[in-house]
């Protein structure tokens, strides 16, 4: 077994890891390695071939690989250690590292500070409990995503996808595109979870039908795929049975929620939010173990890898705080997700800092709302609000603590953020 | 003949719902729209919208059988599986560079075709 | 290469097919074993609760109950020879405050009158303290301390290798299409893969026993498939189940079992319903809705949270409702083991000792060899193994240091293993069977394209050739730009 040790060690090498080795080493620790299980950087991103990335970061549009190469570039610049198609099995609470892969076998690092970035993985049909058989041509999004643009094989030739989210979208026009016939997408809510323009560029463009309430309530096919039974629900999600009808298709993609990938975190002892499905961290995404910190995917899932960059950034900042010892643990104030929020990330605020000019918050709403105030309360007293036309579960809000803000924050606890809906608009 | 067509602008997360009145050749009268950028779009998606098309081409001894590529600029969604379908017949050899044109002015558009990433060659252990 | 004439042909390779092979190996005998499928145990054997029962519940009356004890004794030893991962947890049939609790006390009686051992009536605080999470309504219950979990299909792979080391040929895809008789005697198979001779064949052909039965002229056996739901969790560690638990049993079945797995998981099921087809493995919204129900009656905190998968199994039941091991009457050399429902996995090697029996009655000659090989190795099982260990492993071969599935912790060389294994993997499903690769909480939504890629590059095919498990179960069914108009997969 190679024993190492290092300052930092990033586990994972996508948007989120690569962004905080950099920030580690500008911030002079340069003694910082990132472990990645696939055969090259950027996680997810390579196969997000697709537009949409980079508007805040870059103030440019980018395709994922493009937004990816960036950052790959950054660490390739910095001559960062990374390690490719290495498999991290193991993190203890004292930060020893245990990773495998095929040149140097086993490897167990002893690290100062570990920086998780495993992103998050897809709920399958198994796990939602989708009645009917379990044959070929049933797979998630994502996973349909990676064979197809990576590699290089369509899964089938006719299509239906369950669930509307982003991923469920972009997989629509690129199964259609390729050639296959795309019949329906199915949402089981009475709204979709992905933007607006995706509804209308991998949609409508090519009069694929979007199912609203609606839902698989049967998978069909013994061998392959031959056909999927999709029911109409109430406002309960329950199925309307006489609402039932056969399609016939050969394939069925899911995307039906990510799950943030936290069994290493587990193994380390990190404490998780049962909201987020990641770990519970103060504004430096440090987690309740000292010296680990968390970012991207694996802490609360994205909508936008422009925010995975600038969250994996404070990450890194703080990660390189606590090696130098640039950074101390002050009161808790601890910060609470309100009316009509999902969940509030950092949970909490804790840090003492000479530097820094703001914490953003970000959060979700937890139902569409329209004209809506975000009010910051600090223990119970507004501090202050501001409008938005609209707030939607699909879209994470972004909401900035001013440095002059917390530092009028003498002896308090509790910040609240409540999102409420306007009367009368 | 007067017609009336609703679409919901993507210029911005706004969202708007606009609504263009035209005979068919005139556009008469542009409504919903928050910005002018949302009229600009409103009149392009009901005359000839546009799209950028993102999607793939094999590569010979890549590092990977794939490249992704996407438009210069956006393209008329009338010919995007024309495109699609011109893109699919290609190849490209390995190296290949971000920004590589792999199809120059796909079908008259003035839109290349390039690469969105570096492929190096496939490594033969 | 196979050979024109054997002495027994089996046909089926599922848990009863597989035991009868491996116990016929030992004697100086031409053995073939036939399966239709790509991969043995694809049938019940692979759908099941798991569990080696102790045998109270079975009928003395029935070949069920003489069989279950003896095999269940069995088991204990084969599971060391063959390295086959077994766990001798204990099950309980938990009575609640409603139930007829005179009914533990029956199986009781039952139990010792089938020779089962250690069986004893426990009271509500062993309960509490053996089982934190069941209910507080569990007041009695009947324990089993000689029940166990074993993982069913490596089972009956382990036993079919060790047939395979010990000279038993398997030829898999090989579907029977008629049994050849002679003067009332049997003397071969017509396969799609050609003809084989043989004077003895054993019918263990599960859900379909029926039907090369009747290739004889049988007509007694009918077989009525019953479905079985279930399911499936991740990891057993967030909730914790200890033994295998049964409600109070009815007549038909034996209610919603939860237990934990030997590979860690929990495992909820089945249901009980006849179905008209064979090939219905469908799960349905009531089944798993009644699972669902069943299991928090005993376990009311569970929840479906953590679930990764739902399936179905289908029993292969004898209008009966026993097994059916016996030589056809008017066809010399052909024995039946049909019939083969719960305790059939518990039973196996004492159904297996009762065929050889009846063979030998039918006058097969039983020389026994003198170099058997007992044993299986171990194969890799780098889920199981310590840090320090799998590091060891890696420094022997590289192919360790390789992790493919990331949920499951399988490297690269166990499925190169699995692959070219005595009875090889050629599909993604039997590469999950032999090393649990896509069978853990994301089910193969990271290896998947990896597992299939590899078996490509083994078996020297075209990734859109490899399959999920059987006929045109393609994993992907065309390469990229192939269903664009004239560009077509021609190269």
């Amino acid at each position: 077994m190679i024993k190492l040790e290092k300052d930092v060690v990033v586990i994972g090498g996508g948007p989120a890891g690569l962004a905080a080795a950099a920030k580690v080493y500008d911030n002079g620790v340069e003694d910082v390695m990132i472990l990645e299980r696939d055969f090259e950087l950027g996680g997810i991103l390579p196969q997000c071939i697709h537009n949409g990335f980079g508007l805040h970061h870059f103030g440019e549009e980018l395709t994922g690989p493009e937004y990816s190469q960036r950052f790959e570039k950054d660490v390739e610049e910095r001559d960062i250690e990374v390690k490719l198609n290495t498999m991290v099995l193991d993190v203890s609470p004292d930060k020893k590292v245990f990773a495998m892969n095929k040149d140097d076998g086993a490897v167990e690092i002893q690290a100062k500070a570990v920086i998780l970035a495993m992103g998050c993985r897809e709920r399958t049909a198994g796990a939602i409990g989708i009645p009917g058989t379990r044959p070929a041509g049933v797979l998630t999004a994502g996973t349909a995503q990676r064979f197809t643009n990576i590699e290089g094989y369509v899964p089938g030739e006719s299509v239906v996808i369950l669930g509307s989210g982003d991923i469920g979208l972009i997989m629509a026009r690129r199964m259609k595109l390729e050639g296959a016939d795309v019949k329906a997408v199915c949402e089981i809510l009475p709204y979709t979870g992905g933007l607006t323009r995706n509804v209308v560029q991998c949609l409508e463009d090519y009069d694929i039908p979007l199912k609203l309430n609606h839902t698989v309530t049967k998978i069909i096919g013994n061998d392959r795929l031959e056909a999927v039974e999709i029911t109409e629900v109430d406002e309960n999600m329950k199925p309307i049975p006489e609402t039932s009808e056969i399609v016939e298709a050969d394939t069925l993609l899911l995307s039906v929620g990510l799950i943030p990938e936290n069994e290493l975190s587990k193994k380390a002892e990190v404490v998780l939010d049962d909201r987020t499905g990641g770990p519970i961290v103060n504004e430096g995404r440090e987690t309740n173990i000292d010296g680990i910190f968390a970012c991207g995917n694996v802490l609360h899932v994205h909508d936008l890898v422009d925010w995975v960059t600038e969250e994996s950034q404070i990450a890194g900042d703080w990660a390189a705080k606590y090696i130098k010892g640039d950074y101390k643990r002050a009161e808790k104030i601890e910060v609470k997700a309100g009316e009509n929020v999902a969940y509030v990330i950092p949970q909490s605020i804790e840090l003492e800092a000479e530097d820094r000019k703001r914490i953003p918050l970000y959060m979700r709403v937890s139902t569409p709302l329209t004209a809506v105030d975000i009010e910051l309360y600090a223990d119970g007293e507004k501090l202050y609000s501001f409008t938005e036309p609209f707030a939607k579960p699909g879209e994470m809000i972004s909401v900035p603590l001013a440095q002059k803000t917390l530092d009028d924050l003498d002896e308090v606890s509790e910040i609240r953020v409540d999102i409420i809906e306007k009367e009368g608009e | 003949m007067l017609e009336k067509q609703t679409i919901t602008c993507v210029a911005c997360p706004k969202g708007c719902e606009v609504t263009v009145e035209h005979d068919g050749d005139e556009i008469i009268e542009i409504m919903g729209n928050a910005c002018p950028q949302g009229a600009d779009y409103a009149k392009e998606e009901i005359v000839a919208p546009t799209r950028i098309l993102p999607t793939t081409v094999r590569v010979k001894n890549g590092a990977l059988p794939l490249v992704p590529v996407k438009t210069t600029k956006q393209i008329p969604l009338e010919i995007i599986h024309a495109a699609m379908e011109i893109i699919g017949e290609k190849e490209v050899k390995a190296p290949v560079e971000l920004g590589q044109v792999i199809v120059e002015n796909i079908l008259d558009t003035g839109a290349d075709v390039v690469a969105t990433r570096d492929l190096p060659k496939k490594i033969h252990v | 290469m196979s050979k024109d004439k054997y002495d027994v042909i089996i046909i089926g390779a599922g848990i009863s097919g597989c035991a009868v092979a491996w116990k016929l190996a030992r004697y100086n005998l031409n053995i073939l074993l036939l399966e239709k499928a790509p991969d043995v145990a694809t049938g019940t054997t692979k759908a099941n609760t798991a569990i080696i029962h102790a045998g109270y519940n079975a009928d003395p009356e029935k070949q069920k109950g003489r069989l279950n004890n003896k095999g269940n004794v069995q088991i204990k030893e084969i599971v060391k020879d063959l390295n086959v991962p077994f766990e001798e947890i204990g099950s309980l049939v938990v009575g609640m405050e409603d139930d007829d609790l005179s009914v533990l006390d029956e199986l009781l009686e039952k139990g010792k009158k089938n020779g089962v051992k250690g069986l004893e009536i426990v009271g509500k605080e062993w309960l509490q303290k053996e089982e934190p999470n069941l209910s507080d309504k569990a007041v009695r219950a009947l324990w089993a301390p000689t029940a166990g979990i074993i993982t069913p299909w490596e089972f009956a792979l382990a036993m079919a290798e060790n047939a395979v080391a010990n000279g038993v040929e398997v030829m898999l895809e090989t579907e029977v299409e008629d049994v050849y008789t002679e003067a009332g005697k049997v003397t071969g198979v017509k396969t799609n893969q050609g003809d084989f001779g043989a004077d003895y064949v054993i019918n263990a052909a599960g859900l379909y026993a029926d039907d090369v039965a009747r290739m004889v002229g049988i007509e007694k056996i009918d077989i009525h498939p019953r479905k079985g739901e279930y399911y499936i969790y991740d990891h057993a560690k967030d909730f914790e189940i200890n033994h295998v638990l049964f409600p109070i049993p009815t007549k038909i079945s034996k209610g919603i079992v939860c237990t934990k797995t030997v590979e860690d998981n929990l495992l909820i099921g089945p249901t009980s319903d006849f179905v008209d087809s064979k090939e219905d493995l469908a799960t349905t919204r009531e089944g798993l809705d009644h699972v669902y129900r069943g299991a928090t009656k005993m376990f009311p905190d569970l929840t479906l949270k953590d679930t990764i998968r739902v399936f179905a199994g289908l029993r292969a039941a004898d209008t009966t409702e026993d097994f059916v091991i016996e030589a056809a009457e008017d066809v010399h050399g052909f024995v039946n083991v049909a019939g083969i429902q719960s305790p059939g996995l518990s039973s196996s090697p004492a159904v297996a000792d009762l065929a050889v029996e009846i063979l030998r009655d039918e006058g097969l000659t039983l020389e026994e060899k003198k170099d058997v090989i007992e044993t299986r190795e171990e194969p890799a099982r780098f889920y199981e193994l310590s840090n320090e260990e799998r590091a060891e492993y890696a420094e022997k071969d590289k192919d360790y240091g390789q992790i493919i599935c990331r949920c499951e912790t399988v490297s690269l060389k166990e499925i190169k293993d699995a692959i070219n294994g005595p009875i090889p993997a050629r599909t993604v499903n039997a590469v999950k069977r032999r090393t649990r690769a896509g069978a853990g909480r994301c089910q193969g939504g990271f290896c998947g394209p990896r597992v299939t890629q590899i078996i490509a590059d083994e078996l020297g095919i075209d990734p859109t050739e490899v399959r999920l498990e059987k006929n045109n179960s393609k994993i992907v069914e065309h390469k990229i730009k192939g269903l664009l108009g004239s560009q077509g997969d021609a190269e």
